[in-house]
Formats: C-alpha cells, sequence, structure tokens
C-alpha cells in the first residue's frame, strides 16, 4: 500500500509541496520552545538545588528575548503591514504580536513568583518553568494561528502543560484535585473545540481562517445548521478557557487547589491566550457571521459579569474571590469581542494588557500572604495585614482596586474603554449591566481591602495579627510585584502609549503571499 | 506672576496637596510633628494659591472660565485636561481650600484611634486634591476621575478611623456612590457619542469637552434618550447629594465617620453632587432637565420633610445633624429644580452656607464626643455650665443652621423657597407651589430639631454621670479652627451679595438654554 503509494508519487506527479517556512515569522515561539529545550537540558545537568534562583533568570530572560524577538517583526507589520507565513498557517500582525507581549510578561511575573515558592514548598527543578514556558509558546501559537488546526495544536500545547502544572504541588490533596478536575473538564472543551473546527471545515470546506473569511464572504449558505453549530461548538471550547459562565464551574476550584504562582500564570497568560483565539476566530473569520453569534456572546458576557460578581460576594477564601472575579473580568472583556468592532477588539486587548499586571499581582500577593503549605487563603489571614507589612497591604490594595476599576489604575481605563466600545455598539443595556457588575464586585474588593486595613472590625486591642510571623517576601517576588504596581499605576496614569499600541493590533487575515 | 498663576494657578490648586501627600509618603511615620506640619503647610498652600486666584479674578466676566489650562490628556479618546474656574466654581473652591486646612488644625492634637497622623493626614491630602480638581475640571473624563478619587481616601477615612459599624458604613457609603458614578460614566460615553464632532486640530471628533457639550446643549437629541441620559447623571450626582430616596448611605457614613472625615463630608463631599448638577447635567441637556424638574422637585421635599423627621426622632446627636443635613440639601435641590436664576443662586449659596455651617455642627459633635464620649442626647446636658464656650457656639451654629436672618443659613434657604413660587422654563408653577410650601414648613421643622437638640444638650444642668467632671471647654486648635467658619457664618449673613455677585453671571450662563430667569 505504501509502496504503492509512492510508486504513484514518483510516477509523474509532481513530489509533497512543502511550503517554505519563514522561521523569522515564528521567531517568538521558538525562542519560547527554544527557552523551555535549553532550560530542561541544563537543569537535568546542572545541580538541582541552587541558592541563586536561575531557573526563574533563565525563564525572565526567555521571556524578555520573546519580546526582544517581537520588536522587528512588529517594526516590519508596521512598515510593511500583517503578513502570514508557513503556507497561511500563522498570520503576523499587530494583534498576534500584541498577546505575545502580554503573553511574555505573564511568564515572566509568573516566573518570578514561582522562584520563592518553590523555595518555600521545598519542591524542585526547573520543570514548572519549562511547562510555564511550553504552555506559553502554545498560548502564542493560539494568538497568531491563521488555520483552526494550528489553534488547536496551540490550545492544546497551552492547555496540557497547565494541567500539570496545576497539580505541580506534589504533597498537596487540593494541587492534585484542582489538576485532575482541570484535566477532565479541559479534555471535553478541547474535544467540543475539536468538533467544532470540524463542522466548520464541513460547512465551508477548509480549516484555514483566510480561506473561511473569503468563503462566507462571497457565499450565501443554503443550509446553515452546520456553520452554526460549528460555531457553537468553537465558542464552548473557547469559553471554557476564558472562563467565562456557563463554562466557568472549574475555575473557583482549580484556582484555589493550584499553586498560587500558577494561577497568576493561568489568569493571565492563558486568559490571553483563549480570548486571542476567540477574538482570532469570530470577528475577525466569522465577522460576516455576526449577527448570528453576537446574541450570543451578548448572553456569555452578561451572564459572566452578573454570576462572577454575585457569586464573588459570597466567598470567604481570597483565591475563590479572585478566581470568581476573574470571571466578572472575562465578562467584560467579551463585551468587547461582541461588539466586534476595532474599537471592541482595541478595548479586550487593553483590557488583557492592563488585566494581566493586575491579576498576576494580586496572585502574588497572595502566594506571600499563602505561607509555607500554600493553604492560608482565608479572609481571616488577611486580618490586620497592613499594621504587620504595610507594603504589602498597599500593593495588595492596589492591586484590588484597579480591578474594581478605580480611576489613576489601568483597571479604570480598562473598563471605561470596554464600556465605551459597547455604547459605541449601542449596547446600552450591556453597558448598564456591566457597570452595575463592576459596582456588585467592587464589594468584594473592598472587603478584602477592609480586613486587611480595619482589622476585625472592634477593639485595636485584640489584635489578631500578634501571634503571626512575618511573612517572607522573596527578593524575585518583590521585584514582580513592584513591576505590577508600577504598570499598574502608570498605565492607570498615562493610558496613550498603550492605547495606542492596542490600536494598532487589530487582527487582519492575509494569505501567505508565496 | 500674572502669567504663573494663568498658567499655572489652578493646576497648583488641584495638585499642591499631591505634592505634600508625596513628601510625607517618603518620612517615616514617626515623626508626627513633621506631618502635621508638612499637611498644614501644603494646605495653607492651597488655600494661598486660591486667595491669589481670588485678587486676580475678573469679577465682571464671572460667566466666562477663568484661568483656563488645556492640554491633550487621553488623546486616543479625546479626552483633555482642561481646568477653568467661574462664578459658579469660585465659592466651592474657596470653601474646600478653606475647609481643609481648618480640619489640619483641628486635628492637630485629635486624632482618633488608630492615631497614624501620617496615613490620616495623607489622606486628608488626597481628599484635597479630588475635590478641588472635581470643581475645576472642565472635561467630563477629568471630572469622573477626579469625583471618583474622593471616594476613596474618604472610604478609608471611614473605615478606618471610624465607630463601631465602621466596616459597614464604609462600604456602604462607597458602593451607593459608585453604583451612581457607574450609570453617570455611561451617560457620559452616551453625551460622548451622541454630540456632534467638534474639530480639534484640524480634525473632527467627539469631545469630552464640558464648553463645547453646554454649547451643544442637546439639540436634535431624541426626547427619550436624553431623558435617560440625564437620568444617569441624575443617579451619579442624586446619590452623592444624597436626594431622598438614595440618602441612607449619610446617616451611617457620617455618625461612624471620624470627626474631621464628618466635616469634610458635609462641607464639600455633599457639594459635589449639587455642583455637578448645576455645572454638567442642566446646562448640558437643559430639555430633558426640564422634564426632570419637577420629580427632583418633589424628591427634594420629600428630603425636606423627611430628613426634618428624621432628625425628631433621632437620639445621637451625630446622627441628627447627618439627617439635617438631608433636609438642607433638599432646599439646595429645590432652588436647583426650580430652574430660575434666583433658585440656582440661592442653591449654591445654600452650599457654601451648609459647607460652614453643618461642618460647624460636626466640629461641636466631635468635641462633645471627645469629652464626654458619648453623644446620646438624653445623655448630655447643661453644657453651658460645663464648657460655656462650646455651649454658645452650639447655640449659634443651630442658629445658624436653622436659618435665622442676618446668618448664613437665611440665604441658602429662604430665596431656594421664594424661587419656587415662580419656576423657571415651560414648569408648572402650581405645582412648585406646593413644593414652596411644603419646604416652608419644612422650616418650622427644622428650627423645632434644632432648637431640642441646643435645648437637651447646652440648657438645663449637667446629668449625673457627668456632673462631678470638668469638662475642658475650648483647645487652642479649637478656637483656631472654629473662628474663620464663625466670622464666615456671620459676614455671609450679613452681607450675602459676596457670593451672589460672583455666581449670578454664571448662572445666568449656564441656565441661558433653559429660557427661564
Amino acid at each position: 500500500m505504501t509502496l504503492g503509494l509512492l510508486a504513484q508519487a514518483g510516477d509523474g506527479v509532481a513530489p509533497i509541496d512543502t511550503p517554505g517556512v519563514a522561521w523569522s515569522a515564528l521567531s517568538p515561539i521558538l525562542v519560547l520552545i527554544g527557552g523551555a529545550i535549553v532550560l530542561l537540558v541544563v537543569g537535568a545537568l546542572a545541580p538541582r538545588r541552587s541558592r541563586i534562583g536561575w531557573h526563574a533568570m533563565l525563564t525572565v530572560a526567555v521571556a524578555g528575548g520573546t519580546i526582544a524577538a517581537v520588536v522587528p517583526l512588529w517594526d516590519r507589520v508596521h512598515d510593511d503591514g500583517p503578513y502570514s507565513a508557513v503556507a497561511s498557517a500563522v498570520g503576523v500582525d499587530g494583534f498576534s504580536l500584541f498577546v505575545t507581549v502580554v503573553i511574555a510578561v505573564a511568564v515572566a511575573i509568573a516566573a518570578l513568583l514561582t522562584d520563592g515558592y518553590l523555595r518555600r514548598e521545598g519542591l524542585e527543578g526547573p520543570e514548572p518553568y519549562v511547562l510555564m514556558l511550553l504552555s506559553a509558546a502554545g498560548a502564542v501559537m493560539m494568538a497568531s494561528a491563521n488555520d483552526l488546526i494550528v489553534m488547536f495544536l496551540g490550545l492544546e500545547i497551552m492547555s496540557i502543560a497547565v494541567y500539570v502544572l496545576a497539580g505541580l504541588h506534589l504533597r498537596r490533596r487540593r494541587s492534585g484535585e484542582a489538576a485532575v478536575k482541570y484535566f477532565v473538564l479541559g479534555s471535553f472543551s478541547s474535544a467540543f473545540f475539536l468538533y467544532g473546527v470540524a463542522l466548520v471545515y464541513g460547512a465551508t470546506g477548509s480549516t484555514n481562517l483566510v480561506r473561511i473569511a473569503r468563503f462566507l464572504a462571497a457565499n450565501t449558505l443554503a443550509d446553515q445548521g452546520l456553520l452554526i453549530a460549528g460555531f457553537a461548538l468553537l465558542l464552548v471550547g473557547f469559553g471554557f478557557k476564558v472562563a467565562a459562565v456557563p463554562f466557568h464551574s472549574w475555575t473557583p476550584d482549580v484556582y484555589q487547589g493550584s499553586p498560587s504562582p500558577i494561577v497568576a500564570f493561568m489568569a493571565s497568560g492563558v486568559k490571553a491566550g483563549g480570548f486571542a483565539g476567540l477574538l482570532r476566530v469570530f470577528v475577525a473569520t466569522f465577522g460576516t457571521y455576526r449577527l448570528d453569534w453576537q446574541p450570543v456572546v451578548y448572553g456569555i458576557a452578561v451572564l459572566s459579569l452578573v454570576v462572577g460578581a454575585v457569586l464573588a460576594v459570597v466567598q470567604t477564601d481570597v483565591k475563590r474571590m479572585l478566581a470568581y472575579s476573574s470571571i466578572n473580568h472575562a465578562g467584560f472583556i467579551l463585551i468587547g469581542v461582541q461588539a466586534a468592532t476595532d474599537e471592541g477588539v482595541t478595548a479586550a486587548l487593553f483590557y488583557l494588557a492592563a488585566y494581566t499586571f493586575m491579576v498576576a499581582g494580586a496572585f502574588g500577593v497572595v502566594t506571600v500572604v499563602g505561607r509555607r503549605g500554600d493553604g492560608h487563603h482565608h479572609l481571616d489571614d488577611y486580618q490586620g495585614l497592613a499594621r504587620r507589612q504595610p507594603l504589602l497591604a498597599l500593593v495588595f490594595a492596589i492591586f484590588l482596586l484597579a480591578q474594581a476599576g478605580v480611576p489613576l489604575t489601568s483597571g479604570f481605563l480598562a473598563k471605561f474603554y470596554v464600556v465605551e466600545a459597547a455604547i459605541e455598539a449601542r449596547s446600552f443595556w450591556l453597558a448598564l449591566v456591566a457597570m452595575v457588575s463592576a459596582v456588585v464586585s467592587a464589594f468584594l474588593y473592598l472587603r478584602i481591602v477592609l480586613v486587611m486595613y480595619a482589622g476585625a472590625g472592634d477593639g485595636a486591642d485584640t489584635d489578631p495579627a500578634a501571634g503571626r510571623p512575618r511573612l517572607a517576601v522573596p527578593a524575585a517576588a518583590a521585584i514582580a510585584l513592584v513591576v505590577a504596581v508600577a504598570a499598574t499605576i502608570g498605565i492607570g496614569l498615562v493610558p496613550d502609549p498603550l492605547t495606542r499600541t492596542a490600536r494598532d493590533a487589530t487582527p487582519e487575515l492575509v494569505a501567505a503571499s508565496d | 506672576m500674572n502669567d504663573l498663576l494663568d498658567d499655572w494657578g489652578l493646576t497648583a490648586a488641584v495638585f499642591l496637596p499631591m505634592v505634600g501627600a508625596v513628601v510625607m509618603l517618603a518620612i517615616p511615620r514617626t515623626e508626627e510633628a513633621l506631618h502635621k506640619v508638612i499637611a498644614l503647610v501644603s494646605s495653607l498652600a492651597v488655600l494661598g494659591v486660591v486667595v491669589a486666584l481670588i485678587a486676580e479674578f475678573d469679577f465682571d466676566r464671572t460667566r466666562t472660565l477663568q484661568y483656563e489650562v488645556d492640554h491633550s490628556w487621553i488623546e486616543v479618546i479625546n479626552s483633555r485636561y482642561i481646568l477653568g474656574v467661574d462664578g459658579i466654581a469660585l465659592p466651592l473652591l474657596a470653601l474646600t481650600a478653606l475647609i481643609v486646612p481648618l480640619v489640619v488644625i483641628y486635628s492637630w492634637n485629635h486624632f482618633p484611634e488608630p492615631h497614624n497622623p501620617k496615613a490620616f493626614l495623607i489622606l486628608t491630602l488626597v481628599l484635597e486634591t479630588g475635590m478641588v480638581g472635581t470643581f475645576l475640571a472642565q472635561d467630563l473624563i477629568l471630572f469622573f476621575v477626579f469625583f471618583e478619587l474622593v471616594l476613596l481616601p474618604m472610604y478609608f477615612m471611614i473605615g478606618v478611623w471610624g465607630g463601631e459599624q465602621r466596616q459597614y458604613a464604609s462600604i456602604k457609603f462607597f458602593l451607593f456612590t459608585l453604583f451612581g458614578s457607574a450609570l453617570m460614566i455611561v451617560s457620559f460615553l452616551a453625551l460622548y457619542f451622541l454630540s456632534p464632532e467638534v474639530v480639534v486640530d484640524g480634525v473632527a471628533r467627539h469631545t469630552f469637552d464640558i464648553r463645547e457639550l453646554t454649547d451643544w446643549g442637546g439639540e436634535g437629541l431624541a426626547r427619550t434618550t436624553a431623558l435617560f441620559v440625564f437620568g444617569g447623571m441624575f443617579m451619579g450626582f442624586g446619590i452623592k447629594v444624597p436626594l431622598f430616596p438614595f440618602h441612607t448611605w449619610l446617616p451611617d457614613a457620617h455618625t461612624q465617620a471620624p470627626t474631621q472625615g464628618s466635616v469634610i463630608l458635609a462641607a464639600v463631599l455633599l457639594k459635589l453632587g449639587t455642583y455637578g448638577f448645576v455645572r454638567i447635567a442642566i446646562p448640558i441637556l437643559p430639555e430633558a432637565a426640564e422634564e426632570w424638574a419637577p420629580w427632583i422637585g418633589l424628591l427634594a421635599v420629600i428630603g425636606i420633610i423627611y430628613g426634618a423627621l428624621g432628625c425628631l426622632a433621632q437620639t445621637d446627636m451625630k446622627r441628627l445633624i447627618a439627617f439635617s443635613s438631608v433636609a438642607h440639601m433638599g432646599y439646595v435641590m429645590l432652588g436647583i429644580a426650580t430652574l430660575t436664576d434666583f433658585g440656582v443662586n440661592a442653591a449654591i449659596f445654600g452650599m457654601v452656607a451648609h459647607g460652614l455651617i453643618t461642618g460647624m455642627l460636626f466640629f461641636i459633635a466631635g468635641s462633645v464626643k471627645e469629652r464626654y464620649h458619648t453623644l446620646e442626647i438624653k445623655r448630655l446636658g447643661g453644657m453651658l455650665l460645663q464648657a460655656p464656650r462650646m455651649g454658645w457656639i452650639l447655640g449659634f451654629a443651630c442658629m445658624a443652621s436653622l436659618g435665622l436672618p442676618g446668618l448664613a443659613g437665611f440665604w441658602g434657604e429662604f430665596p431656594a423657597i421664594l424661587s419656587a413660587y415662580n419656576p423657571g422654563g415651560d414648569l408648572d408653577p402650581a405645582l412648585f407651589r406646593v413644593y414652596m410650601v411644603v419646604a416652608a414648613i419644612g422650616t418650622i421643622f427644622a428650627a423645632g430639631y434644632l432648637l431640642w437638640l441646643l435645648q437637651r444638650v447646652a440648657f438645663g444642668t449637667p446629668k449625673e454621670e457627668f456632673s462631678g467632671e470638668r469638662i475642658h471647654d475650648l483647645h487652642l486648635t479649637d478656637y483656631l479652627a472654629w473662628a474663620p467658619m464663625l466670622l464666615l457664618i456671620v459676614v455671609l449673613g450679613v452681607y450675602p451679595n459676596l457670593i451672589f455677585r460672583v455666581t449670578d453671571g454664571a448662572v445666568i450662563e449656564s441656565l441661558a438654554a433653559v429660557g427661564g430667569g
């Protein structure tokens, strides 16, 4: 059989036409994967315990290298316009590059947090960093995929690495529980996604986003059932990754159980990858069918906003609170998606960038406060934090208030742009729901802040903090927190550069010229 | 010098407190005296700048914005850094600049638990930046940012330095106000997109510029849309005022806040809401304002009566004063709702007068609390015997508050009531005359509860538990902090034209589109 095929091929039909690979276009992904491999090899050869956290340093360097690799591409896109490579499978446009940088930043912050965490918990090895880099590579692949199959590959690379990361803490039962839960539900969603790809392929005859977009623009389908079903299934897949209601049920459990620095990455990097895919597939590719999917995304956004805000309020575990609030944030970003305009995409990108710093920073503080065993996440554990460690409390307060959308922080503008996009698209009600949900979730952030600052509520004599040891803030984590705070405040004060960049970063689907 | 004032005067007034706060951040917490001095110096510097601004202010052109600065800020949404002051903003700016140093002086030796003057004074200064900025901002987003900035320090002040129920009170305060501003920002955005584009630097763009939006005045906007947009702003400003059904945060916040917080809250924060109506909501959407006005007037008079009845039911002195705020702000809102030149002028006067008088009352309440360790009216009594000076000042403030002619309170209330006789625009005079009668009845209640308060607290003999105690009369800091306020209450009462002269031109300008007057 094989022989026959080969013979046939030799018979005159030209040999399989392999596409040229424009390595430069792939350089961010290559840096990430290459960095992961180097780290794995060197980590295996070098002594495992070391006083200097060079695993984390190397990871940060790789993240920096990724950003460095983006710069020339960004310039090229800026000058010559977007292009695509590897037989139109990978697109290089402002959008993919922007998201790549966001993901790289998320990796860097998470790596800095992980360093202190691993030491404190007595865990070893470069594996967490390797997995994080691989996961980031998957997320970047999602952001730059021009083909549904490539997007699926990215989704899986990203997800599988994170499943393992969730179970990183071997001796914590919850960590293992989180990993299994995440894996089982995540696999389901991947299956949905793949089925969706198949249905869309059936309806349009291609998995390439450029061809699908062209096909949908040029043809009217007699029977749209197949396509719409494909939309629905793809949406389930993405909805799971970005933790949107009703595909959110894993989020609180997984966030609560997973190691805190990993959650920082999950909530920033993985979410960025998921949203990048969502924007690329739905807004850029299925844009002509927006009337069909917009109402659904609208509904998901409303549900995420409301459920995320309301359920966050009744939690007493800070990690769960932040998990629900991340669902609320996903709702906000979805508003940008459902607007399906350039403004909407810009707003969503700005939100993602701003949110990455806020949420990674917030989980950074959670990592520190969690103390040995990573189990001190109850609201009571934060009582009187401001008296014991004013700086740490201040930093956490800034992240929380930024998430609440207080002016002069990045969170305010993030919410502002999203709501602006909604109003420009004349979705007044959605904007109203969003703002009201922001008020509800503000309650939750204020609650944490008050617990930190006001203590138990009565009597300064019974200082609950008295018996507790001082929390150690590892140097690497301190760097991460400072960077995140600086970015949160900085973007809030001088938003223009980021806004302009996000505005230049709308996705454009371009077929390969070669 | 004048150039400097023109270009940098307003910016300095806004950000000088922030500079002080940043300097204080760098100084360790234990240097308490230094912190107090820095806070006082920076707030006095603001006062100095404001005095200089007033000295150079052109009182013949109160209707136009002066000392305008206009720089690009958030380019992408064409939100600009525009500051300016006209006759409406000037009195409120002066009030703010005056109150903050007085609060710092009052605090000198009276920091509430858990002490920590550094944090407390930093919050006070940040608060000042927010308040001054709100009165000066001429761009909706800038306005909103300052408007919101005010929330945070006050939230911490109540939440950390407050009374026993502080957590509840501070979160309630924050959430109520945030809810209002959430709807308000949606309205601002709607204005942004629904107003015609304006040419800036040769490009036609949408704008948040309050001046441009006022010129536009809601022309060509569908009626229902305008009503909804106004409604969003109504929620934002109305909750802050607070108007009747949204007032419930106020008594809690006031009762739980430390004295300084209560004073600032009463003196300035509540005015942010009424100022928003006069500066933004009514001039930009005059037609919608006309349709809303009867309802605003209704809520205002309900507030007057309800606040007064609420006062009569209180057992706590601070809570009583808080409810009297609801009633007083009702007069202010009634004046605004008439949409007449007369009424709005009265409203602005009422804001300043209420700021001084109620601020004064809260100061006294704070001192009472400090000396007697209670504010329960039935446990107090005979203050005139034990601390005669404080007792007399309480009497004076009560008289001013109930609107005795010759003191500042009168000029806020009386013209507001009178203006309802003949409301502006196409408003129904009959309806407003009913409001007028109800509001007038409210003044009788006001006299009732204030005299009752005075009688129970100041007259008679001290109750048994305090009869043996020596109650310290005024401290030096009390004299320093209270004298300017008492003086102003008299001066403005005797010569109200001091403010009316300033506000009138600007008010006429802002009501031009309503067609009343």
